[in-house]
């Protein structure tokens, strides 16, 4: 671990000051990322923030109907919600799906959307890897590329999957994301928020040199809708989706109304799946229906050494977890 | 089946009791102290720099950044380090180790993870910090990165404990149904909770060191010829260890650094390997790739038998994993061939782990009997009652004990393999196909020489001192039963010492071997102890003066005459004025009339779910027959923590290096992939319980090891059970087992 200052702020504005936009500073909210990676000397921060007091931890309803999230609102308490067990229960369930007890109730909501990738070439500080050092290539391609490298969104730069799986219930929610920095605050798209790595890899996100993020505000819930998420790997607890599927659907009966799909442990980012819902709207639940409709979530997939098996393993992600919903 | 009818020695209840371990509260509440938790005056830590590289040699290593970095005491590096010696490495010397060469030997690198540097200073973290800036150039050569690039390279060389007899091959060609297979096996790595630490200082010319080690007597041994002094002058501290699995059976490269640099700087010091070298620099079970030729008569009778294996190790030194150790007498076979070889790679050297050999060879030969046993349209279990050994046909001599039948009827029975259909993935559950699968399970008995030594003290209490080690495994505590059984003191008016080199000679805690060599040892010292008391109570001023020593009885931590009266060991004490009543003893290592081995049989049910391709095992059933068990307690820990493992192994754990420079890409806990408590099937453990008495006097045969054998090969032929895949390569990932995976992007 290298030497770094260190701050504490009591408020966002606070926060965002004593961060600037250098480039140098990191905010420290649940630290489950940042103090990891630090000590790996793969992040090298030569300031960090500590934000734990800014108070962003208050879970609201809104009088639209939204959910709106302290970004330092820690998994447990947003898992255990009453709002989000009853309303959102995707997330609830993606959120318990994820690490451990114990980083649970130190990870945040608004740290879980900054969570870095877990290739163990980015990771080990010496591998070719272009997220960690632009340019030097990536070692995954080639490499081993099993458990958590992903099938879609990947670049020539870069195959990494995204990591989280509270962001792959927000994909499927609808969601924004609210920042604050020194041009003061907007609102990103959670379908923008994260970026594909394409030939940057190192630009893992939508924020501006020293945006902090203060919310997130789930869109409303689909009324009447079902959802549940189904997380796939190795073990059965704290290990990061092989494939995982979030899933909300609104029934007419038989029918599928409306449904969204959103896809983990596959992608380079939490991956909505709109050719899947399209083909799923006004269809009867069957599996074969699911089966021919998940199929089109991998269209584009490209599989690598190890990885192929996540195609069809993706697939069975969203099968299942629609059928269960649906059918079971 | 042998034909043993033990004599039933004398033991009371407290012997086979689960009385809980007399070392768990001070467990719990923080009082045990390991290596790392050595706080002594002035101590100062180190850091290992580590090779980034696999093969090659360091071009260029400058300190001088890391030299200015705060709290950099010193930096020991290949042109900096003071000149040590090798251990000749000798198991019957007492002296092995697994990896011979030094640290900082030279410039070349034989693996990544190898230490490179050890930076020493004020703290842990400054130590870190400072390690991270020790410049390191590499001249890095084209590394071999696994075992078929390291048979392509360079071939085998021939290991050890190879057999033969009668003409395997002949009789596999002129035979009536054959099988050829070949089985892998990936490198694994122990990972035991507490990882490798050493605290060392010098006093004048003695080494103190504190080391998380399996074996106190053969690292002080080991230290001493590496830094040349009088083994005396060595004392190697391991009271508590956080388990080993065999990493910690022999002193590795970071106890020789930190005890170089504790002289060098003439001040304790402390280091912890990180998790990462864990995987590195600490040893591994070695990968395998294993050939299995087995033929069977019109009868069904194992006609030929062939195990040949190889299995990877480093370029500084030859470790052979003997898979074909239980090979060689597990099965009644005429024409039988077994040889082991091993080819270089730019590993670390590997090490014992769980069961060396007979754990991955099991793997190769549970599965191949399974095979054979479908090819011949046998049930499997049906199979193996048919083709057991009734005698070790390898050493030509009968078995001690043997109840591998009881034991695999019993566990059948309670598994409820009559009720599975043989047709593949014909029982069902919801959306579940459900697989039963079975493996034998074995490992060798060993009673190795033992000194201990008992004290009868003034205060009533008891001493038992023996250098041998409690790694988790419950040593402390049945020490404790053997000494209260013999003495009839409670347990917990007995202290029992272990975990230091100064104590009489112990053995190593690995190999099954602690208990069978240990109790005897511990047993004979407290007879001395308590004929040197009875001489006190029949002397001149003596509580029983005038009364024969023979007519003294021990009773309740006293002794007592035909008359009743009962005198306590305290007041004998007391009255001759001494402070204790001492024995001392040395047992000898077990003679070979017999072949000494377990046995046993897991039966393994799994579910599939083809939907989403998960794979969990569900239930397994285990019979174990170790001999008496002397705490019920532990024994069946020992056997359950086995089987979890054998489901990490069969399932989960292969330590993975890139193909293309030999560096490992899954060394830490997240990534390397264990169980978790989510993934625990239901387990249930029977305990045969017969006394092997022409083994040792307590008729045990010790019980750390056997559980993990065979569990992974029952685990797979359930899966192919369930699924109709045979996985030969372990572990059964579920990619093994999808249909319609399709191609990868060739780059």
């Amino acid at each position: 671990m290298r030497a770094f200052d260190y701050a504490r702020a009591e408020n966002p504005a606070a926060a965002i000051a004593a961060h600037g936009s250098d480039g140098q500073a990191a905010f420290l909210a649940g630290g489950t990322t940042l103090l990891d990676l630090v000590k790996l000397d793969v992040m090298q921060p030569r300031k960090v923030v500590d934000i734990n007091g800014v108070a962003l931890d208050r879970i609201e309803s809104l009088d639209d109907g939204r959910l709106r999230i302290g970004a330092m609102v820690t998994n447990t308490a947003l898992a255990r919600d009453k709002r989000v067990v009853e309303d959102y229960a995707v997330l609830s369930q993606a959120l318990l799906a994820g690490a451990s007890t114990q980083l649970r109730n130190k990870a945040t909501t608004g740290g879980n959307l900054m969570q870095r990738v877990r290739c163990p070439y980015f990771r080990d500080g010496v591998s070719a890897c272009n997220k960690r050092e632009p340019g030097s290539g990536c070692a995954a391609i080639g490499g081993v590329n099993r458990s958590v490298h992903a099938v879609l969104g990947t670049s020539d730069s870069c195959i990494a999957a995204h990591p989280s799986d509270m962001c792959v219930a927000m994909a499927a929610i609808g969601a924004k994301v609210q920042v604050e920095g020194p041009e003061g605050r907007r609102e990103i798209d959670f379908a923008d928020f994260h970026l594909l790595p394409g030939d940057t890899p190192q630009r893992e996100h939508a924020l501006a040199p020293g945006e902090l993020i203060t919310h997130v505000v789930l869109d409303a819930p689909l009324a009447g809708s079902r959802s549940a998420y189904l997380k796939l790997r190795d073990r059965q607890s704290y290990q990061f989706a092989l494939a995982s599927s979030a899933v909300i659907v609104q029934m007419d009966g038989n029918t599928v109304r409306e449904a969204r799909v959103a896809l983990g442990g596959v992608g380079t980012k939490p991956w909505r799946a709109p050719e899947v819902e399209a083909a799923l709207k006004g269809e009867p639940a069957s599996e074969q229906r699911f089966a021919d409709a998940a199929k089109l979530a991998f269209e584009h997939a490209v599989a690598y050494s190890h990885n192929a098996y996540k195609i069809p393993l993706g697939q069975q992600a969203i099968v299942r977890n629609l059928t269960d919903l649906t059918i079971a | 089946m042998s034909d043993d009818k033990p004599t039933a020695p004398h033991f009371g209840a407290i012997i086979g009791a689960g009385v809980p371990r007399i070392d768990g509260p001070d467990k719990l509440s923080g009082r045990a102290h390991y290596a790392a938790d050595q706080q002594p005056a002035d101590l100062v830590y180190g850091y290992g720099v580590f090779s980034t590289i696999a093969s090659g040699k360091v071009s260029q290593l400058s300190v001088a950044r890391a030299r200015q970095m705060p709290g950099v005491i010193e930096i020991f590096h290949h042109g900096h380090f003071p000149k040590l010696y090798r251990s000749p490495s000798s198991f019957a010397q007492g002296n092995k180790v697994e990896e011979t060469r030094l640290p900082f030997e030279d410039e070349r690198i034989y693996y990544a993870g190898q230490f490179v540097a050890l930076v020493v200073a004020d703290t842990f973290e400054n130590a870190r910090a400072a390690a991270r800036e020790v410049e390191v150039s590499y001249a890095e050569d084209h590394a071999l990165a696994n075992l078929d690039q390291g048979v392509a390279a360079h071939g085998t060389r021939a290991g050890r404990g190879d057999h033969s007899r009668g003409d395997a091959a002949a009789a596999f060609d002129s035979a009536a149904q054959r099988i050829d297979v070949t089985y892998r096996t990936p490198v694994e790595t122990h990972n035991p909770m507490e990882m490798h630490a050493s605290t060392a200082w010098w006093e004048r010319d003695h080494l103190t060191i504190f080391d998380a080690s399996q074996g106190v007597v053969m690292a002080r041994n080991a230290l001493s010829k590496i830094f040349a002094i009088p083994p005396e002058r060595v004392t190697v501290h391991a009271p508590y260890i956080g388990s080993g699995f065999g990493s910690k059976l022999w002193t590795w490269p970071h106890a020789v650094a930190t005890a170089a640099a504790a002289r060098e700087l003439g001040r304790p010091v402390q280091l912890v390997v990180p998790r990462a070298q864990m995987f590195t620099t600490t040893g591994h079970r070695p990968e395998t790739r294993q050939r299995l030729r087995l033929a069977t008569d019109g009868n069904g009778k194992l006609v030929s038998l062939r195990h040949e294996s190889i299995n990877t190790t480093s370029f500084t030194d030859q470790y052979v994993e003997t898979c074909g150790s239980v090979t060689k007498s597990l099965y009644s076979c005429p024409h039988l061939t077994v040889s082991h070889a091993t080819t270089q790679v730019n590993r670390g050297t590997p090490t014992s782990m769980r069961a060396p050999g007979a754990a991955p060879g099991l793997f190769a030969l549970e599965s191949a009997v399974d095979e054979m046993a479908v090819a011949v349209g046998a049930d499997p279990l049906a199979f193996r009652l048919d083709n057991y050994a009734e005698r070790d046909e390898s050493l030509d001599l009968a078995f001690s004990s043997n109840h591998i039948v009881e034991a695999t009827q019993r566990a059948a029975e309670r598994f409820g393999w009559d009720e599975r259909s043989a047709e593949i993935g014909s029982m069902r559950q919801g959306r579940e196909i459900v697989g039963y699968g079975m493996a034998a399970c074995n490992w060798e008995a060993l009673k190795r020489p033992c000194d201990a030594r008992v004290s009868l003290r003034a205060d009533g209490t008891a001493l038992a001192s023996c250098a041998t080690q409690d790694i988790g495994t419950g040593t402390y505590t049945i020490v404790a039963q053997a000494v209260s059984d013999l003495t009839g003191l409670p347990l917990e008016r007995i202290t029992v010492e272990l975990g230091d080199s100064s104590y009489p000679d112990g053995p190593v805690s690995g190999g099954s071997w602690a208990t069978a060599t240990t109790l005897p040892a511990i047993a004979k010292a407290a007879r001395v102890a308590l004929d040197e008391m009875k001489r006190y109570a029949t002397g001149t001023n003596g509580a029983f003066a005038g009364v024969a020593s023979d007519e003294l009885e021990v009773a309740e931590g006293g002794l007592r005459n035909a008359d009743g009266k009962q005198v306590s060991f305290a007041d004998i004490l007391g009255a001759a004025r001494y402070g204790s009543a001492d024995g001392e003893a040395h047992t000898e290592g077990a003679d070979a009339q017999y072949s000494y081995r377990s046995f046993g049989a897991h039966f393994v049910e799994v579910r599939w779910d083809p939907g989403i391709s998960h794979l969990r095992v569900a239930r397994v059933v285990s019979a174990i027959d170790v001999g008496r068990v002397i705490n019920e307690t532990t024994a069946r820990n020992q056997v359950e923590g086995a089987i979890v493992m054998g489901v990490g192994m069969g399932l989960f754990e292969a330590t993975e290096y890139d193909a293309r420079n030999g560096r490992p890409v899954n060394n830490d806990y997240a990534e390397y992939v264990v169980p978790v408590h989510a993934d625990q099937p239901e387990v249930d453990v029977i305990l045969l319980d017969y006394p092997d008495t022409r083994f040792n006097e307590y008729g045990a045969r010790g019980i750390g090891e056997i559980g993990i054998t065979g569990l992974a090969a029952a685990v797979a032929n359930a899966v192919y059970h369930a699924t109709g895949k045979r996985i030969r390569e372990l572990p059964i990932t579920l990619d093994k087992l999808m249909d319609d995976v399709p191609e990868a992007r060739t780059a």
